[in-house]
């Protein structure tokens, strides 16, 4: 579903993203962690055709990013770090707009909003001011705006930042529900979240892939955390 | 036909954003008070000359002045100076707020064309400017309810039709300051500083020779409003207009697509 071969980002000197090669499959949940500037953002930045690559391929459904990126667009939802809302219109404005633009056709986007406030748990705020809502909420109607489309490709950044505990775990069980019809990749700081949604594991570190495995085979003979903390300090020093 | 509804669908939501805040009422009301005030003086001064000729027994020069010279063409011309100070306040945001709420991530992951996204913003910001001219027509009407003789209908209209390009070529610079900044205020000087430029430019055409004379004359946005305002209707004009404002959509869709290569 998505091919990553040998991408490299360079930003002038500095290298965001070096020799990056994996592969998700369909219906996978990864999860995708890192330390703080690993190049977590960049690489999902660069899956949605947001930034360039320096080299490399991204296949996404067998469409090329940097050739057909319209064909890889329409089939990927994608919530940045910041949920990019407009912060003056209504959750149903906004969510509306997104379907449009997304593609959605035009008999099928009141059903397509009502799917996703109901997913989201929006059904309470959908006529409310977005500047107005909490940041819980507003993470919400990025999700939601994500998944109007019903896109096969799920790229979602740090989904559960900012959520209340109860929150976090009706997004979770969300994201749980989407596995196997969707491809999701999620990044997050939050190693228990990783054990209980993804069934892989990525881990990152200064650009370069350091683990690449099911989160059984990682964490066979010692915690996530473990895991986690002795592969991405190892060469600090 | 995809791209085409792309385009409304960005335009439909810029303008309603218009509305949604202070910013197109105190446009708006800030336009019409200030044109208001200069065709009331106009008005007044247009009496005043023809009741001093009256006394003074001429009126071979009394016939003379009419409402469109003396009315309707300062008028204009005091509306392009108007218009210089408010159309960077209307372009100020149309990018630069995208790119300071992050929405700009979501824009250009969308399967939509960047010239899509430049052309919906464009004809919106567009789309509003009309709606400032539409309500400037009280004064025309006013002349052709109250006036008489009525003013010539034509040189009217050429004269609209001129403010119309001035104030679209305007928008299209405001729309490119606007993508070069995520700060609005930023994108506003750097509108306003070049507005006022592509004004004086024509300035030292009579002093630095006929050739660069002559190119500076012809980048003068305002030169090229002059015509109009007089009632004459010239294909050059239009040219010149329309190649500026591609131009300045072109830039813009290029410096929208440098973000990604930054």
């Amino acid at each position: 579903m998505i091919d990553v071969e040998n991408l490299t980002k360079r930003y002038g000197d500095f290298t965001a993203v070096e020799d990056l090669s994996f592969r998700v499959e369909k219906g996978e949940v990864v999860g995708f962690l890192g330390p703080n500037g690993a190049g977590k953002t960049t690489t999902m930045r660069i899956l949605t055709g947001f930034l360039p690559a320096t080299s490399g391929a991204v296949k996404i459904s067998g469409y090329d990013i940097f050739s057909d990126p319209m064909s890889v667009k329409k089939r990927i939802g994608y919530l940045p770090e910041h949920p990019p809302v407009y912060t003056e219109m209504t959750v149903e404005g906004y969510l509306k707009y997104v379907a449009k633009i997304r593609g959605v056709p035009r008999k099928k986007r009141s059903e397509a909003l009502q799917r996703v406030v109901n997913r989201c748990g929006l059904s309470d705020v959908r006529g409310q001011i977005i500047d107005k809502l909490s940041k819980g909420y507003r993470q919400r109607v990025g999700l939601a705006q994500a998944m109007i489309h019903d896109p096969e490709v799920l790229i979602l950044d740090e989904p559960t930042i900012g959520l209340d505990p109860k929150q976090i775990i009706e997004i979770r069980e969300l994201i749980r529900s989407l596995a196997g019809s969707h491809t999701i990749i999620l990044s997050t700081h939050i190693l228990p979240e990783v054990t209980m949604i993804c069934q892989r594991v990525l881990i990152i570190d200064r650009g370069k892939i350091v683990a690449d495995d099911t989160l059984q085979n990682l964490t066979a003979q010692d915690s996530l955390e473990s895991v986690f903390i002795k592969l991405t300090t190892e060469d600090v020093q | 036909m995809k791209s085409v509804m792309d385009v409304f669908h960005v335009s439909g939501r810029e303008l309603r954003s218009y509305f949604v805040s202070p910013v197109a009422y105190v446009v708006l009301t800030g336009y019409v008070v200030l044109s208001g005030w200069f065709f009331f003086n106009l008005l007044v001064q247009f009496n005043r000359v023809l009741s001093m000729y009256e006394m003074l027994r001429r009126p071979d020069i009394a016939m003379q002045i009419n409402l469109n010279d003396m009315v309707m063409t300062p008028l204009l011309y005091n509306m392009t100076i108007v218009l210089l100070i408010m159309i960077p306040l209307i372009t100020m945001r149309l990018f630069a707020e995208e790119k300071k709420l992050k929405t700009d991530e979501l824009l250009l992951t969308s399967p939509i064309s960047v010239g899509a996204i430049v052309t919906g913003k464009y004809l919106a910001s567009l789309a509003f400017f009309v709606l400032i001219l539409v309500l400037t027509g009280i004064y025309p009407w006013i002349l052709f309810h109250y006036g008489s003789p009525s003013p010539e209908l034509g040189s009217i209209l050429s004269g609209y039709l001129g403010l119309f390009f001035l104030g679209a070529s305007f928008i299209a610079v405001g729309l490119f300051s606007s993508s070069l900044t995520e700060n609005q205020i930023v994108a506003a000087v750097i509108c306003f500083v070049s507005l006022l430029l592509f004004f004086v430019i024509g300035w030292p055409a009579e002093t630095v020779g006929s050739t660069a004379g002559k190119v500076l004359e012809y980048l003068s946005l305002i030169e090229h409003f002059t015509d109009f305002s007089k009632g004459l209707f010239d294909t050059r004009h239009l040219v010149f207009f329309l190649s500026f404002i591609l131009f300045a959509l072109f830039l813009t869709k290029r410096s929208i697509e440098s973000y990604r290569w930054r």
